[in-house]
């Protein structure tokens, strides 16, 4: 069981990360004068939408969502609506703390949780991961906000590079970690399947 | 022998401060100097060198130029004259450099770029070393040789118009005078009106031989709003209208006959992009230099001016008016002025510019015989007297200007030569003691961290092996082998090191002293070593499994600093760091409230105990919601103070606002918002203060708005005419004797809880008065602009200190290490950076009539430094209320922590200075970082000798 949903997360997170690089190249066909330093928040939209897509039609055909109770329409509406403002609410977060715009890494967490507070209290505290795909949302997020931390670090060199200014360096880093973090998740969780244990839910 | 952390704290940091002293007295060179105090006299002058005795040899060539006036423009830029606004708001002078008689050069200033510094060049062409603008942030008279001097021994008539640094460096120089002080830096009218007011009428007199006028207006201009603001045109072009002025004048009275006269124009200075100085960028040292007189040789087009340095001015004023040039002077003199003399008088000129720099190459360098300069100086006197030989026997060949212009060449080499020996000895460094200092620091953090389980434990106390290492074998023998290197050492080089000058007894007590530490050292990482491994590795184990992302987040941020430390960029800009560690800790601290509001109300395995707990009583929820939004109130905090002062190099240029709130459009909301942060500062602080030092606080915080608004910074609300601006001093002083009362209170409570009482209550209360004492003084020392840092650091810490510290339950050394934090990012907040053109001197004038030094220098370093004391000073609050209720050597442990971590970055920049000696960023960027390393360690040990003093008080009660 558990090695077939880290073999099934291992290809859910090619998946994404390819969609990064597709993300990245593609625009070069359609848009003018496109570059991740030129054109940053072009580049940054592109990735993140693509970066969505992917993740809500994985996690639609694998049938990972959170757990819903009633479908009735209004409650479908009122989720949405929800989901929308939780969005902006965590744009807004991790502009004002992370120094952030649109991060692939918050819609992934939106598109895997659903906009229910209680439930990102939960995962992102110690020990409240229920299930591997949890476990590797931990890990993913961790390492992308390290990765836009450092990304602040070489601001202040003097060494007059394109990227060193401020959105870029950080939205970069934090890319380069949320890459690093979707390796690392199924290594992490294949080397330490023992210790692993799951409430159920 | 058993002490307690905090004292042994303390002494490590007072061990410190010694090596530190030593470090520095080795790391700044000290200036080059002849004897101090004597001056040049003419009977002193060499004889023009010459075989055979003529009676006339000895005569000094008669002056160039009758009359000098010296119009000095501070600030200002190379680019104001020489670059394409010069055409178009100095027309006048532009005309003269490109097509009138003038010499025009870029002359180059030395850092520090800051005006006495560059006046003290400007008139003695020394260079003042670093060490010389820190001892010297006052201006008492001038001792040294210089030009003012020698022209009024001279029997020249000298007058002065401008800013009164020169009245105080040079007292009763001046036939007549009028300083302009440089108090009001937003007035950038009335000081050069003041100057020029006198212009019409001195210029008619013919009673002058020097005129000397220093413009305050554009450099105060450059402060405002820099270097690019509107109101530099018109500046500029008042200041041309005044050259045309003078230079008309001069031409009128120009008699058939008569000498010429000399206009010279010149800045003190440049300024940099954001319109401050001090540094070594090249807007900043690069001045123009125009000499306008009609005996230089009209030119026919604009040339591109050569550079010389400022320095070079005072032999070339000297020799041209016919003075000694002063003793201590470095620059060599300005060729082109001399072009048009004969060629015999040029040749003198040169041997007494050559003679000069030879016999202070002599008396500051012991190996002076073997500079190359020196030997070449030599031999151009031998040819100069061959030459003169042959003059003076009537031959007047083309052999004979041949030779001379020979002998010409060899002296302008040996002038090169001399001069750059000389500035390069400026850059020599006494390794010796650098060395010495080095070792007693390193020591002393190793001891420090050795004694860190110990100083750490539950109680307090360190066991410092002082006597079984005084009367070890190996200290004798350390004795021996360090007496015997310092004899090696002082002995076989001639090099002048501090050590070597100092008396033996005081040597011996350095040795004796840093021996003992070693041995100290060695029997504690011995015993540490030795027997007690298991017990140790099991407790650091133990503690390992217990770190939580708020250590090793504290742990990184100290460790990435310190090696950011080795970095120019991140020292210019160290702001930056600090801001993103306490954002990144107050991101950590709000892990750590949602961790303990959002998981310990869960009931086990129970699905709707995810939700928040409805149920509980009304405080619970209300203070988990301030625990939360607290936080985020400092991050919000943070972000606004960051806009209130753009501080460091890269990004200083930016619009920041203080700068829109200091312009004189928007006085009424400086008004407003100095106002309203003197009420919140009175209402946060005033809450755990007794009735009277309330009452002394508000009217305290009264005083201080009035005070700003005699001074003429704020508004009073009733009051629309502009009263005339005073000084304030009645007003500053009012505030200062409720500053002195408050404390006096503070200390009175602090004394009874000690004596008589052993009553926690009245010791927190004292406490707590006494900080109240030190947040009045700070109110008054800062500009109106900066008080809302005031108001945030004292939210920040009312907040965090009700809602976040006390009930997350932090150790001792974490809150430290959280308020060192906030001390540092505060200390740039509040608009300091690693450059000494930051610190605010005005500072140490508030209240205070004239410059009187010692409050000066300690009102100057406390307004520098409040931001690391505030906090200081709450640190202590909160730990010694701490001790009373939970730890019992809080108290202790946090003010080894706050020794630790001073030191640690203190003793790492050291070595990386010495490391880095040669980097091409010495000067500008590594030495000011020294010093202000060096100042805060030293306000630190103050700090914790305050610790020291409270935690003493209440080891008694705590082990009877
Ligand atoms: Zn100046
Ligand atoms: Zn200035």
């Amino acid at each position: 069981m558990r090695e077939h949903e880290i073999k099934g997360m291992v290809s859910a997170h090619t998946i994404i990360a390819s969609s990064i690089f597709i993300a990245t190249v593609m625009p070069l066909f359609f848009v003018e004068h496109f570059s991740v330093y030129g054109t940053h928040l072009t580049w940054l939209y592109s990735v993140s939408g693509s970066v969505a897509v992917v993740n809500i039609i994985i996690f639609w055909l694998l049938g990972i969502s959170p757990p819903t109770k009633k479908h009735t329409l209004g409650y479908k509406v009122s989720r949405a609506v929800r989901s929308c403002l939780y969005f902006v609410l965590s744009c807004l977060f991790f502009h004002l703390v992370v120094v952030l715009t649109v991060h692939p890494c918050s819609i992934r967490c939106l598109c895997v949780l659903g906009p229910n507070v209680q439930t990102w209290i939960r995962v992102f505290s110690r020990d409240g991961a229920m299930s591997v795909w949890d476990t590797s949302l931990q890990i993913t997020t961790a390492s992308s906000v390290i990765g836009a931390w450092l990304g602040a670090f070489p601001i202040p060199l003097d060494w007059d590079r394109p990227w060193q200014v401020w959105p870029i360096s950080c939205s970069l880093g934090a890319t380069f970690g949320f890459l690093t973090g979707l390796i690392i998740a199924p290594a992490w969780i294949h080397w330490h399947r023992k210790q692993l244990t799951y409430k159920s839910k | 022998m058993k002490i307690r952390s905090s004292v042994f704290a303390s002494l490590c940091l007072v061990f410190e401060i010694f090596g530190i002293a030593l470090f520095l007295r080795g790391f700044f060179p000290a200036p080059v100097k002849s004897s101090f105090s004597s001056k040049t006299k003419i009977s002193d002058l060499p004889s023009e060198p010459l075989t055979g005795n003529n009676p006339n040899s000895s005569k000094v060539p008669g002056p160039l130029f009758r009359r000098v006036v010296i119009v000095l423009i501070d600030a200002l830029r190379e680019d104001f004259i020489y670059g394409p606004r010069g055409r178009q708001y100095m027309p006048y002078t532009r005309h003269l450099v490109e097509r009138g008689s003038t010499l025009s050069f870029v002359a180059k200033a030395q850092p520090p770029t800051v005006t006495m510094p560059r006046i003290k060049a400007l008139t003695t062409g020394s260079i003042p070393g670093f060490i010389d603008v820190v001892v010297n942030l006052n201006s008492p008279a001038l001792l040294e040789d210089n030009l003012l001097w020698q022209a009024k021994a001279a029997g020249k008539k000298i007058i002065f118009y401008g800013d009164d640094t020169w009245v105080r460096l040079f007292p009763k120089h001046f036939m007549e005078y009028d300083g302009t002080t440089s108090f009001f830096v937003s007035d950038y009218t009335e000081v050069d009106n003041n100057v020029t007011r006198h212009l019409d009428s001195t210029l008619k007199r013919d009673d002058w031989d020097i005129l000397i006028l220093h413009y305050l207006g554009l450099d105060h201009i450059g402060h405002l709003s820099g270097p690019h603001s509107s109101l530099i045109g018109p500046k500029l072009l008042e200041m041309d209208d005044v050259l045309k002025k003078i230079h008309s004048s001069l031409i009128s009275r120009e008699t058939e006959g008569s000498l010429p006269n000399l206009l010279v124009l010149c800045g003190d200075h440049g300024m940099s992009e954001t319109g401050s100085h001090g540094g070594s960028s090249d807007p900043e040292t690069n001045t123009p230099l125009v000499l306008i007189s009609p005996a230089f040789k009209r030119k026919v087009g604009m040339e591109k001016p050569g550079t010389v340095e400022q320095v070079d001015l005072l032999p070339t004023l000297a020799l041209s008016l016919g003075l000694p040039i002063s003793q201590n002077s470095v620059g060599r003199l300005i060729y082109p002025v001399f072009e048009e003399t004969s060629l015999r008088d040029q040749l003198r000129f040169l041997h007494l510019n050559s003679y000069q720099l030879s016999c202070l190459l002599k008396d500051s360098m012991p190996t002076f015989q073997k500079e190359e300069g020196y030997e070449q100086f030599h031999m151009a006197e031998k040819s100069h007297g061959s030459w003169m030989k042959l003059y003076l026997e009537g031959n007047a060949s083309e052999v004979l200007s041949n030779m001379g212009r020979k002998v010409l060449r060899q002296y302008l080499d040996a002038l090169k030569a001399m001069s750059s020996a000389l500035s390069r000895q400026l850059g020599k460094y006494d390794m010796y003691s650098m060395m010495a200092g080095m070792i007693l620091v390193l020591q002393v953090l190793l001891l420090l961290l050795l004694a860190m389980p110990e100083a750490l434990s539950g109680a307090g106390e360190v066991d410092v092996p002082v006597a079984s290492a005084l009367l070890s074998l190996p200290f004798y023998l350390l004795c021996l082998l360090s007496c015997s290197i310092h004899v090696l050492l002082c002995t076989s080089s001639e090099n002048t090191c501090y050590l070597c000058d100092l008396s033996w007894g005081l040597v011996i007590a350095a040795i004796a002293c840093s021996s003992a530490l070693f041995c100290v050292l060695l029997t504690l990482a011995a015993k540490k070593l030795a027997p007690g491994t298991k017990l140790n590795t099991k407790t650091q184990g133990a503690s390992e499994s217990e770190f939580s992302e708020l250590d090793v987040l504290l742990l990184m941020g100290t460790v990435g600093y310190v090696i950011s430390l080795a970095s120019s960029s991140f020292i210019e800009e160290e702001h930056q760091t600090w801001y993103f560690l306490i954002n990144t800790l107050c991101l950590a601290i709000f892990q750590d409230v949602c961790r303990k509001y959002f998981r310990e109300k869960r009931g086990p395995g129970d699905d709707r105990a995810y939700l928040p707990p409805k149920g509980t009583e009304l405080g619970v929820g209300s203070q988990k919601w301030l625990a939360l939004a607290t936080p985020l109130l400092t991050l919000a905090c943070c972000r606004l103070l960051r806009s209130l002062n753009q501080t460091g190099i890269q990004w200083a240029h930016l619009p920041d606002l203080s700068h829109w709130l200091n312009s004189w459009e928007h006085k009424p909301e400086l008004s407003l918002l100095a106002a309203a942060s003197l009420v919140l500062i009175f209402f946060l602080v005033q809450r755990r203060c007794s009735l009277v030092s309330k009452i002394a606080l508000a009217l305290g915080l009264l005083g201080v708005y009035s005070y700003r608004a005699a001074v003429g910074n704020v508004l009073f609300p009733w009051q629309h005419s502009s009263r005339d601006i005073s000084k304030g001093t009645v007003e500053a002083r009012f505030v200062y004797i409720f500053v002195l009362g408050i404390l006096f209170t503070g200390a009175k409570d602090l004394l009874r809880s000690q004596v008589t009482t052993s009553d926690s209550q009245l010791k927190s209360r004292g406490l707590w008065e006494a900080y109240c004492g030190v947040v009045l003084l700070c109110s008054l020392l800062f500009r109106p602009h900066n008080l809302p840092v005031l108001a945030c650091s004292l939210l920040i810490q009312t907040a965090m200190d009700q809602f976040i510290w006390r009930e997350l339950q932090y150790d001792a050394a974490q809150i430290t290490i959280m308020h060192y934090w906030f001390g540092q990012a505060f200390f740039y907040f509040q608009g300091n950076s690693n450059n000494i053109a930051t610190v605010d001197i005005s500072a140490g004038f508030v209240g205070l009539e004239s410059y009187v030094e010692i409050p000066a220098v300690f009102l100057t370093a406390f307004s520098t430094y409040t931001g690391p004391l505030l906090w200081a000073c709450h640190l202590v609050c909160y730990l010694s209320a701490a001790q009373d209720s939970r730890h019992a050597a809080s108290v202790g442990h946090g003010c080894y922590c706050f020794a630790l971590l001073r030191s640690i970055p203190a003793v790492a920049y050291i070595i990386l200075i010495t490391a880095l000696r040669y980097h091409l960023f010495i000067w500008s960027v590594f030495s000011p970082k020294l010093l202000y390393e060096a100042m805060h360690t030293l306000v630190t040990t103050a700090v914790c000798i305050f610790f020291t003093a409270m935690d003493q008080s209440h080891a008694g009660p705590s082990y009877s």
